[in-house]
């Protein structure tokens, strides 16, 4: 258990994709102009995360790892080599099945975060923490700590790089540094925060 | 002629994909902190972007549109696949250290971007040379990135010395923080502060001004 609640802290805090990793970039840099859009995609995130990750995990572990087919009788086949095509479908599938849930029962919120759920499928956050899952050999519950941690920490950035822009827009800005630049040199500050927590043991 | 040759250069500086685009930044940040790593990415990126864009536009009349994304995002990840299996089998040490960033090709917005954006709409021949040139535009800043981060923070490229360090009676005391995550958020923010005062087209419009003195009337 103790286990469980490190790898869940430890993905908020130190390893955190956006800005450990930098992971969803794209993503995080475009919708994070206002705090309540990024509420919303921050909750859209933490969601995929928390379903994908374990799924890839549990389809990763019995179907395309080296003997993972062994329950069939196929014990010397090797499909890992199909892990990226299969992770991407399965992402694709949680996204659209999701922007049908909250178009019939949420439509306030399908309206606000318009084309940015569709980009769900090709943000890397949620590949990236798929393939961290296989690479580090997690167990299927560790890797459904591990989604909801990214996911939470992924969307704590995201809130907060909010936060500082929704302010920002009130400074006086270089010319060339308007815009993208300075949205870099915030995260990098924010970026350093978060190292300093690498420190602390659990 | 000349379209070719604009489709090749200008994403270099004039349509940077990273610094102008705003596309392909996740790795562009993290692999930075070695120059191998960045050359053996930007080479994976290109060869990976210049075959699907062609693939892309080959098939473009025959694709209707409702299912394009998932074609496409189809042709990316067999792209990617082909070039990790090549990693892993002949370059086994490097593909340890890029880790999971050789996958993360496949949602690599510029890949994606420019089938959206370009392949769909240009021949074949074309959407090649765009590939390349949107390849070498992600290649140049990741690969300036990765010369900054390395030689401040290590004193050598490749693994080779070139500063004298300070504990081997040299000058240089290497800085650690240019390896550590957010010296890459800085360095690029700057790079962008750069490119964008030389080419004062790129600059952003603020939301919101401050007005200046003279135009409050206040005197």
């Amino acid at each position: 258990m103790d286990n469980l609640v490190a790898i869940f802290v430890r993905s908020i805090f130190v390893e955190n994709l956006a800005l450990a990793f930098f992971l969803g970039m794209c993503t995080f840099l475009a919708v994070s102009k206002q705090i309540k859009t990024a509420i919303g995609l921050g909750a859209a995130v933490i969601v995929v995360e928390t379903v994908t990750v374990p799924v890839n995990n549990l389809i990763y572990t019995y179907l395309l790892r080296d003997g993972a087919l062994a329950w069939a009788g196929l014990g010397h086949l090797d499909f890992s080599y199909l892990g990226l095509i299969t992770y991407i479908g399965v992402i694709a599938a949680m996204v659209q099945i999701l922007e049908m849930f909250l178009k019939r029962y949420v439509p306030a919120l399908y309206h606000t975060m318009g084309i940015f759920l569709p980009l769900l499928t090709v943000n890397c956050a949620i590949l990236g923490a798929s393939l961290f899952t296989v690479q580090r050999e997690y167990t299927f519950a560790e890797s459904a700590a591990f989604g909801l941690g990214v996911g939470v920490g992924w969307a704590l950035a995201l809130v907060m790089l909010a936060g500082l822009r929704e302010k920002l827009k009130y400074s006086d800005v270089p010319d060339g540094l308007q815009g993208l630049g300075i949205n870099f040199v915030t995260a990098g500050l924010m970026s350093l925060a978060f190292l300093a927590m690498a420190g602390i043991q659990f | 002629m000349s379209k070719a040759r604009d489709a090749l250069l200008n994403p270099i500086v004039n349509e940077n994909p990273i610094t102008l685009q705003v596309l392909g930044i996740c790795s562009a940040l993290a692999i930075t902190n070695s120059l191998r790593s960045a050359l053996v990415m930007s080479l994976a990126l290109t060869s990976v972007l210049a075959f699907s864009n062609m693939a892309i536009s080959l098939i473009r009349r025959h694709l209707p549109d409702s299912v394009r994304i998932i074609v496409q995002m189809t042709v990316i990840t067999t792209g990617v696949i082909v070039v990790d299996q090549i990693l892993k089998s002949y370059a086994p040490d490097t593909a340890r250290t890029l880790s999971v960033f050789i996958g993360l090709i496949v949602t690599n917005c510029i890949v994606l971007g420019r089938a959206e954006a370009f392949a769909t709409k240009h021949g074949v021949g074309m959407s090649f040379l765009d590939g390349i040139g949107n390849g070498l535009g992600y290649s140049v800043v990741l690969i300036v990135v990765a010369i900054i981060r390395e030689l401040l923070g290590t004193g050598g490229l490749i693994g080779q010395p070139i500063l004298p360090l300070a504990e081997e009676g040299g000058w240089f005391q290497p800085n650690l923080m240019f390896l550590l995550p957010p010296s890459a958020f800085f360095i690029i923010g700057f790079l962008i502060w750069g490119v964008r005062s030389w080419k004062t087209a790129q600059v952003e419009t603020p939301d919101y001004r401050p007005l200046t003195r003279a135009e409050t009337g206040a005197d």
